[in-house]
């Protein structure tokens, strides 16, 4: 057995080096542009890390062991050794029946969770006649309006045995009511039904712009989906917690963590507030993560994200029960980061960012399709992003051990530095009176602008290379053929909205809509009921969610650019 | 800047009077520049003006003065009012660009035929913004605008412009960040007609109030009297006796931009402030004071053109100093005698 | 003396990514023009109707989501029959190479696809004000 590191003595080692070694080298060659020495987050690379820059004595404190508080090394025991991730591709676009076929593709694929994009008009709240969807129906997701067009898109699919994800915020309550309607219509049982909502209505104020409501109602009726889910949805995660899209917003991997913390920090707090124990719902958040491509500080990122939300929990909310203090996490690979020129050189990086969140420990992922920066992916594309993550878990070997990054010197130093200064920004919103205050005083926009614009500076100037952009260019690009939407498809939907709105009993919608906005007059009322009621009478979304618009009225986005 | 010639102007001037935007837009863009074409049009137009009520909003950055313009809008627009808005942002001392974003809280009002938002940036003005600004106005005016906002850049220099160019000014404050005590510092409350404490429902707006009623009108809240807002100025001697009349004095209202509580009084004490200034005959005399600030900043922008135009101001400074390096006088000698020769001699032309 | 040229970076349709639109809205008032910002969720009316408020110049449309087909003519046309035809509007965002030569045909004058810089922005603009295309 060998002595145990004498630090004093590496040190002075380390010092020599430095002076004879290093020195000299650098005399000789002092290096790349300072730009390109640092991380993608800014943050400056030490040209060496070595035993000195960590302590083993704080070993179990700051990583312990997997599945074990602090959880810095996973939130399972075993990790991917046990089971691997979730591969989960986001999918969604134009009708129901399409979007149908593509998940049932995906599960005859070896996929094993599904996770539904819905399209704009869907996530504002409005129908597909709604004047301001002119261009957008089916675009960039599925379009529903109404029961009818979620009973087609989970047709054959059997909802007691696969796990759902719904991107959908603003509207999540009713898209979930229509989500357990369909359930119960199939005789699947409520208590078994797996997924999640992504109900994070703080990161749409401040990276995403699907907002409906103010702040305040929005986060009522986050509150009563909390309650919801703890009561009637055991296996349900009620939020997904996502700094995806504030770091595709041009957010750092700092900011990332910072902002989506301090969110669910104000998510917890509401739900403290409207009575339910912490240990009763903490176990229904989950979190969304973006995997980009600086390798090192992405696992970083994930293993600092963990040790902080537990801490955080067990520490301030005085969590008692493990699932509620582990950071578990679904990612998906950056999509900003893909290029549209040499669309190919985007499968190698989504290949690093899958790697990124598999040596993080994510509990699912979604790998982008090498041609999303031109336009939706195509069958073909789609494909290789999910043999990506396969070749990942079968071929790579990373799977096959615990978090094999840990003790990598500059992997635990990035791991102690983005904890510091995320928790830096934790203290500032803090005084700024929470995340609620500091939207809307509109600082965290600017920090994110503000980040966003030195980044692309950066690009512009040549100081951070990407290959095809702006270094290793091609002249002339080939033309590719891509995935068209059907121009016929909006007439087909607004066909269908037509036949239900025909159909149904309209006494019984107005009957349902009014006991709504009744019911949302009244504070104390969990508004999950009557909407219930309202979907199963084939309430159309936007009709629901124009009573809501009516009693809450609608946000404006602060003054920041 | 293409030469227009008199027939076009005075086409462009029945079109502003006839209220289409096109016309109003490109007239401000012409008083904007302030070249010729602009003061003409100011005097072809100039008969038009007055009609309107001018309100300056004016406040710290952060205090929500465009979201309470976007409130006032609203509820100027319930009574059927036709309102036209300047809202003004810095440009960028080094590019001279400028980003414009006050109107992005204004949007519901973009369809609104019945409003016009103007961004205007300060374009390195000194003082000359009020001319702009005021000619903005006045062409506003002019197109049938009957109530005009104009939005300040913030506190700092403008709050003198900004009572020589509004009749009635607001101050919008915020509670915390010590905004309060700044503001009592910073020179804002001797400006105000209204004050409005914005963001009502955030912990010490009640506190704001008070001091400001205090301050302003010599009021004491028996609630928070002792509070340490109060200690120190009253400590010092302040007496109630040195406040003017309580119906002279600004009237200080709570109110909350992002929910619209409070707007509606807002705009009530606003009326009854114009409708008092109108019978004190303050109002007359504040736009007599205008229309001779107009006058001047006039003359001065002529004479800074002059100047110009012959390199004694905004050209090259090296051929300036190069002259003034051959010549023993001391500077304002040396300026004295190059402007009377300027003036003199054939090439001092017309102003 | 050059005119200090006004432009809208404006937002239609849903899409909520303004990353872009922010980042070219700054880069243009470090490069000295005046930018008026729309924010998202714009509709085509209220985007013409607050360039001509503004007097402006050029329109730089920005759009993610893919409904540039129906929103970018449809403001182009709206500039018409408002008597502003002389407004530029050039668009930028996620757009396929076969939709490029239908939206100029429809009087979009640029398309700018992902990768653009700042710099060929802004050298469209100039060539537009050499053009006499903007007055």
């Amino acid at each position: 057995m060998s002595e145990p590191i004498d630090l004093e003595q590496l040190e002075t080692a380390r010092r020599e080096w430095d002076k004879t070694v290093l020195t000299p080298a650098l005399e000789k060659n002092p290096g790349r542009d300072e730009a390109a020495l640092r991380t993608a987050s800014n943050i400056p690379l030490q040209p060496l890390y070595d035993p000195t820059s960590d302590n083993p004595a704080t070993y179990l404190e700051r990583q312990g062991f997997p599945g074990c508080y602090p959880f810095t090394r996973g939130v399972q025991p075993t990790m991917y050794r046990g089971r691997l991730w979730t591969m989960r591709q986001y999918a969604g676009f134009g009708t129901a029946e399409q979007t149908n076929a593509r998940f049932r593709y995906l599960l005859d694929q070896g996929q094993t969770g599904l996770s539904v994009a819905f399209d704009l008009p869907t996530q504002v709240g409005l129908d597909s006649d709604h004047s301001l969807a002119l261009g957008e129906v089916g675009k960039v997701g599925v379009a529903i309006d109404t029961l009818r067009d979620m009973e087609a898109l989970l047709a054959e699919i059997p909802l007691d045995e696969v796990s759902t994800s719904m991107t959908i915020n603003a509207p999540a309550a009713v898209l979930l009511a229509m989500y357990i309607v369909v359930a119960e219509s199939q005789d699947a049982d409520w208590s078994k039904l797996r997924g999640t909502i992504q109900n994070d209505i703080l990161k749409e104020y401040v990276a995403r712009g699907t907002y409906i409501f103010p702040p305040g109602p929005s986060m009522r009726l986050i509150q009563n989906t909390f309650e919801f889910c703890a009561r009637k949805l055991p296996k349900w995660n009620s939020i997904s917690v996502s700094g995806y899209h504030i770091r595709e917003a041009g957010a750092t991997a700092v900011q990332e963590v910072a902002f989506t913390l301090a969110d669910a920090i104000a998510y917890v707090e509401t739900a403290l507030q409207a009575g339910l124990n912490v240990d009763e719902f903490a176990g229904g958040l989950s979190f969304f993560f973006s995997a980009g491509s600086d390798l090192l500080e992405e696992v970083a990122k994930f293993r600092a994200a963990r040790r902080m939300w537990a801490r955080i929990m067990k520490q301030r909310f005085g969590a008692q029960s493990p699932r509620s203090m582990t950071l578990r996490f679904h990612s998906q690979t950056s999509g900003a980061a893909l290029t549209a020129q040499q669309p190919d050189n985007n499968v190698a990086r989504v290949t690093l960012h899958a790697l990124a969140a598999v040596l993080g420990g994510t509990q699912s992922l979604h790998t982008n399709s090498r041609d999303e920066a031109l336009a939706l992916p195509s069958q073909e594309s789609v494909q290789i992003a999910l043999r990506t993550q396969q070749i990942l878990a079968h071929e790579s070997g990373v799977a096959n051990t615990v978090d094999p990054l840990a003790g990598s010197y500059v992997v635990e130093a990035l791991t102690d530095e983005i904890e510091a200064q995320a928790h830096d920004y934790l203290e500032r919103i803090a005084s700024m009176g929470g995340m609620v205050q500091a939207i809307e005083a509109g600082y965290v926009q600017r920090e994110i602008a503000d980040a966003a614009y030195t980044y692309q500076r950066q690009l512009e100037d040549g100081k951070r290379i990407v290959v095809g952009v702006n270094r290793f260019t091609t002249a002339d690009e080939p033309h590719r053929d891509l995935m068209r939407h059907d121009p016929g498809l909006r007439e087909a939907q607004l066909a269908r909205l037509a036949d239900v709105r025909f159909e149904r009993n309209e006494q019984a919608v107005l009957q349902a809509l009014r006991a709504l906005r009744n019911a949302a007059e009244q504070p104390g009322e969990n508004l999950m009921y009557p909407i219930i009621d309202c979907v199963r009478r084939y309430a159309t979304l936007g009709e629901i969610c124009a009573e809501l618009r009516r009693v809450f009225g609608e946000h404006t986005q602060p003054g920041v650019v | 800047m293409p030469s227009r010639s008199e027939s076009e102007l005075t086409a462009l001037a029945q079109r502003v009077k006839a209220g289409q935007p096109r016309a109003v837009a490109r007239a401000i863009t012409l008083v904007e520049a302030g070249g010729g074409a602009g003061e003409d049009l100011v005097d072809l137009l100039h008969g038009a003006f007055g009609a309107a009520r001018i309100i300056g909003v004016t406040g710290p950055p952060g205090a929500g003065k465009s979201t309470l313009v976007d409130g006032l809008i609203t509820e100027l627009r319930r009574q059927e009012r036709r309102v036209g808005v300047l809202a003004v942002d810095p440009s960028s001392p080094f590019s001279g660009g400028a980003l414009l974003g006050d109107r992005l809280r204004m949007g519901r009002h973009a369809e609104d035929r019945a409003v016009f938002i103007r961004s205007m940036a300060t374009r390195g003005h000194r003082g000359g913004l009020t001319l702009a600004t005021t000619e903005a106005a006045g062409i506003l005016d002019a197109a049938g605008f009957d109530t005009i906002i104009i939005e300040t850049v913030g506190v700092g220099q403008s709050e003198v412009e900004i009572m020589s160019t509004a009749d009635a000014v607001m101050v919008v404050l915020v509670p915390g960040a010590g905004d309060d005590i700044q503001a009592l510092k910073a020179g804002i409350m001797e400006i105000g007609d209204i004050y409005v404490v914005n963001k009502a429902d955030l912990a010490g707006a009640a506190e704001l109030a008070a001091v400001l009623r205090f301050a302003l009108r010599g009021e004491v809240d028996p609630d928070i009297a002792d509070s340490e807002y109060l200690g120190t100025e009253h400590a010092a001697g302040y007496d109630p006796r040195d406040y003017p009349a309580a119906q002279n004095a600004p009237q200080i209202l709570l109110a909350s931009a992002l929910d619209g509580s409070g707007l509606p009084q807002l705009i009530e004490a606003l009326d009854q402030r114009l409708a008092q200034l109108d019978r004190s005959g303050e109002l007359a005399l504040r736009r007599r004071q205008r229309g001779a600030a107009a006058l001047e900043r006039i003359a001065q922008s002529a004479l800074r053109g002059w100047l110009a135009e012959r390199g004694i101001v905004a050209g090259d400074p090296q051929q300036l100093l190069r002259e003034f390096d051959s010549d023993s006088r001391g500077p304002h000698r040396f300026m004295r005698d190059k402007l009377q020769q300027l003036t003199r001699s054939r090439e001092g032309g017309d102003l | 003396m050059t005119k200090r040229l006004r432009i809208l970076i404006g937002k239609p349709g849903l899409d909520g990514h303004d990353r872009g639109a922010k980042f070219i809205a700054r880069g243009l008032r470090d490069a000295g023009y005046e930018v008026i910002y729309t924010g998202i969720r714009q509709t085509p009316e209220s985007i013409v109707s607050t360039a001509i408020q503004e007097d402006v110049d050029l329109i730089g449309l920005s759009l993610l989501s893919g409904a540039h087909n129906e929103l970018f003519p449809r403001i182009v046309q709206l500039l018409r029959e408002q008597d502003a035809a002389d407004i530029v509007v050039f668009g930028g965002g996620i757009i396929p190479e076969e939709d490029i030569e239908p939206l100029k045909q429809a009087g979009v004058r640029a398309i700018f696809t992902p990768g653009t810089t700042l710099n060929t922005i802004i050298e469209f603009i100039e060539s537009c004000r050499q053009d006499q295309k903007v007055s």
